[in-house]
């Protein structure tokens, strides 16, 4: 009597997880700063979002076919999806739809099937197109409109929104303002020393709450960093990354604002602005270009955190960010190599322990 | 007393209640028993009864074999039906010499030595052999023979016998129905080994998702001042010797040590109520308490089981199955074995029989690593699975060994956490079994080149051996011409 299989061995039990139940609680967390961007930007943000996720979704599509893996089965698990939102989070609002398109292709088809797909890929794809749009248009994807809330009368109509993203355009000269920390960096480079800059940026409350203007999803900090909470509480991310991310950040403004108060903003002003939150809790935790161990981890938000804060603070780019997780994403094999937990009854080295209180 | 912590693990689901509340009920005698000669780690035992002999219950079947190895007994009494090759219950479905008894419904007992009248006054050499003559092995599932782990105190100093009650596998009930129901029992047993061990010091863990067990148990020891019943965190793999040992002294078992290496013995709960009845009453180990359990079965147990007792009687006994299940294993759902079917038999390692359905074991299909880390946290063990898993895949199985595969001892979380449903625990179970294959053969050879060597040697030196006892010949005779032509006369005396 053949009932059971025996192919296998144990355990024969198996915790519900998924990687599609892990890529949904991802998107879920970012639904609600999603939302509140959406309507902050009007339609041409939803038409640019849309966009964005639906061609990373196709691009996903034909890459599979093109590999003669399972469609369906494959798209289900959602990281395209989730490369497509993180993408969309970090551009410019009222992208034009060539943007979102472009750098689909470059998320999906370069930077994660040409390295073999999902879990293989060294640099986080959603980063990749990011830095390689701003390098190819960056006059577009620093064209930061100011907010045109939805059914405020500052809003766009449903039809001048789609001559936004499909035809002409916008005004850059009236409808944009610097990112918060572009500000600064460029009244830094006339001469106009940070303690005063800081004067002319909506305030701290303002900056948290994200009724300013920056890409899609840099804006409102709390409803992302609420984001971040859930993943921390859902067990999907760890707080060792975020943490030592934000923390090195935070001492790095911190030190060097008291050294030199006119050159260097500090430590809240770095936490509260630009992709900060966006990167700490969604963009550096992903799982497959970060490393495994928790020890690596923290090695890691070290290093972005500095790396970020350097960039920012003398680096031609005002956010500086995405180039810092690409760099480390590049160093996540050494972490990894070097950062290996202690085998249980093992020194670090590998060698088996003494015997304490040898006879 | 203070509880140290112990790195990774997980909080299966444990689904305990299916049958916690079950008392342990008796196994009617069956039909037949099929007794297989290995029911433990170490050589198969050898029969010493042959077909259609008559036995009686507790009578000898097989010699435990050498250093290490377990006898076998009658569980009633009967007539031998045949000694022959039979499916054993192990996941390769090979078959195993068995000793098949027809039992003839008397259970009538053998003749039993005299118990040992004061077991405190016996020597441990004494305790040892008895307990070895009732061929108790380690009841959690190890089944190493109890015997010999007894042994230990001679050669290390001993400070704690420790008694794992922490029963951290799902489903399992029947160590927890044990300490309800028998905590006397498993105390006293605990007191005979740690006095054969040499141990002062007496400490059970129990995990404290049994809170019924504790105070049972505690209830039972509070009569003994150097027995101690604590509680322990509900962590699987708690139930492991080294990270139980951990938890309760804060050592590090050094790998590749036992824990005696610290002072610390672990026996299990139903290997100490088997020691308790072989000491007292002289009954060899014929019957173990088996939780039946898992969603495909109609009505989950806590059986006391006739060892050789068919699986399939077994849940006959348990109002069969109710729906086809996906798996049947042998032991818990973490580590346990899958059974080809349930025709083989109850055998002294057999703690579960758990018909799993498709939902419970939550079987899917692999997808590619997403690099989460999560069994990174999770091993108990400090590994780091995922990047093994790799190298085991591209069959780099000395990358593997340098990561410390050899270490792994296939607790089955990082194949229960990954979330690409990666079935690690079977890449390290086939890495090490080929490892191992390589160890040996690696082995082999040296000694193979090792006695080569040696004879070669000794061919060389008795060669050179021969030569210079030639050369010293012909010396000698030189010499002695040289002497006779000096002295004739010499010559004629030599
Ligand atoms: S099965 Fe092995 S590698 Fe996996 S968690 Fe357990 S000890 Fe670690
Ligand atoms: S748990 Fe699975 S998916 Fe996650 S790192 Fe380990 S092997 Fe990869």
């Amino acid at each position: 009597m053949t009932l059971a299989y025996t192919d296998k061995s144990a355990p024969f039990t198996h915790a519900p997880t998924s990687v599609q139940k892990t890529m949904t609680t991802v998107i879920l967390a970012l639904v609600p700063a999603t939302l509140f961007d959406a309507w902050l930007f009007g339609w041409p943000a939803i038409f640019m979002f849309l966009i964005t996720v639906g061609s990373c979704v196709v691009a996903e599509a034909l890459c599979l076919q093109a590999q003669d893996k399972p469609v369906g089965e494959t798209l289900a698990d959602g990281s395209a999806i989730l490369t497509g939102w993180l993408l969309a989070m970090s551009l410019p609002p009222w992208a034009p739809w060539w943007i979102g398109v472009i750098g689909s292709v470059f998320a999906i088809v370069l930077a994660k099937h040409l390295f073999g797909g999902l879990g293989q890929n060294v640099f986080n794809p959603a980063m990749v197109a990011r830095v390689a749009l701003l390098v190819s248009f960056p006059v577009k994807m620093t064209a930061w409109v100011t907010p045109h809330p939805l059914l405020s009368d500052k809003g766009l109509s449903f039809v001048d929104s789609l001559g936004i993203t499909f035809g002409h355009g916008f005004n850059i000269d009236t409808m944009t303002a610097a990112s918060a920390l572009g500000y600064v960096k460029t009244e830094l480079s006339r001469g106009v020393p940070v303690t005063e800059s800081v004067q002319h940026l909506p305030d701290l409350m303002d900056m948290a709450l994200g009724l300013h203007a920056g890409s899609f999803g840099e804006t409102s900090a709390i409803l992302i960093l609420a984001g971040g909470l859930v993943l921390l509480a859902r067990r999907i991310i760890s707080w060792h990354t975020p943490v030592a991310l934000m923390g090195t950040l935070f001492v790095m403004g911190t030190v060097f604002h008291l050294v030199n108060p006119a050159r260097f903003a500090d430590g809240t002003f770095h936490l509260m602005s630009g992709a900060t939150f966006l990167g700490a809790f969604f963009i550096a935790t992903d799982y497959v270009t970060s490393p495994v161990s928790k020890q690596g981890q923290i090695v890691y938000g070290i290093g972005c955190g500095l790396l970020a804060w350097i960039i920012r603070t003398f680096a031609g780019y005002p956010e500086g960010m995405a180039f810092a997780v690409l760099l480390m994403n590049a160093l996540t094999p050494i972490i990894d190599h070097n950062c290996r937990p202690r085998a249980f009854g093992r020194t670090r080295k590998g060698e088996p322990l003494e015997v304490k209180g040898e006879k | 007393m203070k509880i140290f912590p112990v790195r990774g693990g997980i909080h299966p689901d444990y689904r305990k209640d299916l049958t916690c509340e079950k008392a342990i009920v008796p196994m009617p005698m069956p039909q037949k028993l099929y007794l297989p000669l290995q029911q433990h780690i170490g050589a198969p035992a050898d029969p010493v009864v042959g077909a259609g002999d008559l036995v009686k219950k507790g009578q000898l079947l097989a010699r435990a074999q050498g250093a290490v190895s377990a006898s076998t007994h009658a569980p009633t009494s009967g007539r031998i039906a045949e000694v022959a090759l039979i499916t054993a219950p192990h996941p390769s479905g090979l078959p195993q010499l068995t000793i098949v008894i027809e039992p003839d419904g008397k259970d009538e007992w053998a003749e039993l030595p005299a118990p040992v009248a004061d077991p405190f006054a016996a020597s441990s050499q004494e305790i040892r052999e008895r307990v070895a003559a009732a061929g108790i092995v380690g009841l959690g599932g190890a089944t190493f023979p109890s015997a010999v782990k007894l042994n230990l105190g001679s050669q290390n100093k001993l400070e704690t016998l420790l008694i794992n009650g922490a029963e951290c596998e799902p489903y399992l009930t029947c160590d927890d129905r044990v300490m309800r129901e028998y905590s006397a029992e498993v105390i006293d047993g605990a007191r005979i080994m740690a006095h054969a061990l040499g141990t002062p010091k007496i400490v059970v863990g129990i995990e404290e998702n049994k809170p019924q067990a504790i105070a049972a148990m505690t209830q039972a020891a509070s009569a003994f001042s150097n027995i101690t019943v604590v509680g322990v965190p509900v962590q699987y793999p708690m139930g492991s010797e080294r990270h139980l040992t951990q938890a309760i002294t804060g050592l590090e078992t050094p790998a590749k040590k036992l824990t005696a290496e610290l002072g610390v013995v672990v026996h299990n709960v139903g290997t100490a109520r088997a020691v308790h009845h072989a000491i007292r009453y002289s009954r060899p180990l014929l019957s173990r308490v088996v939780t039946v359990s898992g969603g495909a079965i109609t009505e989950g147990k806590n059986i006391d089981v006739p060892l050789g007792t068919l699986v399939s009687d077994l849940v006959a006994f348990c109002g069969g199955l109710k729906e086809p299940p996906r798996r049947i294993v042998n032991g818990g759902p973490m580590m346990g074995q899958p059974l080809p079917s349930l025709e083989v038999p109850v055998v002294k390692g057999t703690s579960g029989i758990l018909a799993l359905t498709a939902d419970e074991v939550n079987e899917r299909d692999t997808k590619p690593c997403i690099r989460c880390g999560g069994c990174v946290t999770i091993c108990p063990c400090g590994l780091v699975p995922v990047e093994m898993a790799a190298f085991i895949r591209k069959d780099n199985l000395d990358g593997a060994a340098k990561l410390g595969v050899m270490d792994c001892f296939s607790c089955g979380s990082c194949s229960y956490v990954c979330p690409s449903h990666i079935p690690l625990v079977h890449f390290f179970n086939y890495a090490k079994g080929r490892l191992n294959d390589a160890d040996r053969e690696r082995r082999k050879l040296e000694r193979i080149k090792m006695l080569a060597e040696t004879r070669n040697t000794r061919v060389e030196q008795q060669a050179q051996a021969k030569k210079a006892a030639a050369a010293a010949a012909a010396a000698a005779r030189k010499a002695a011409a040289a002497a006779a032509s000096e002295n004739p006369e010499n010559k004629a005396s030599v």
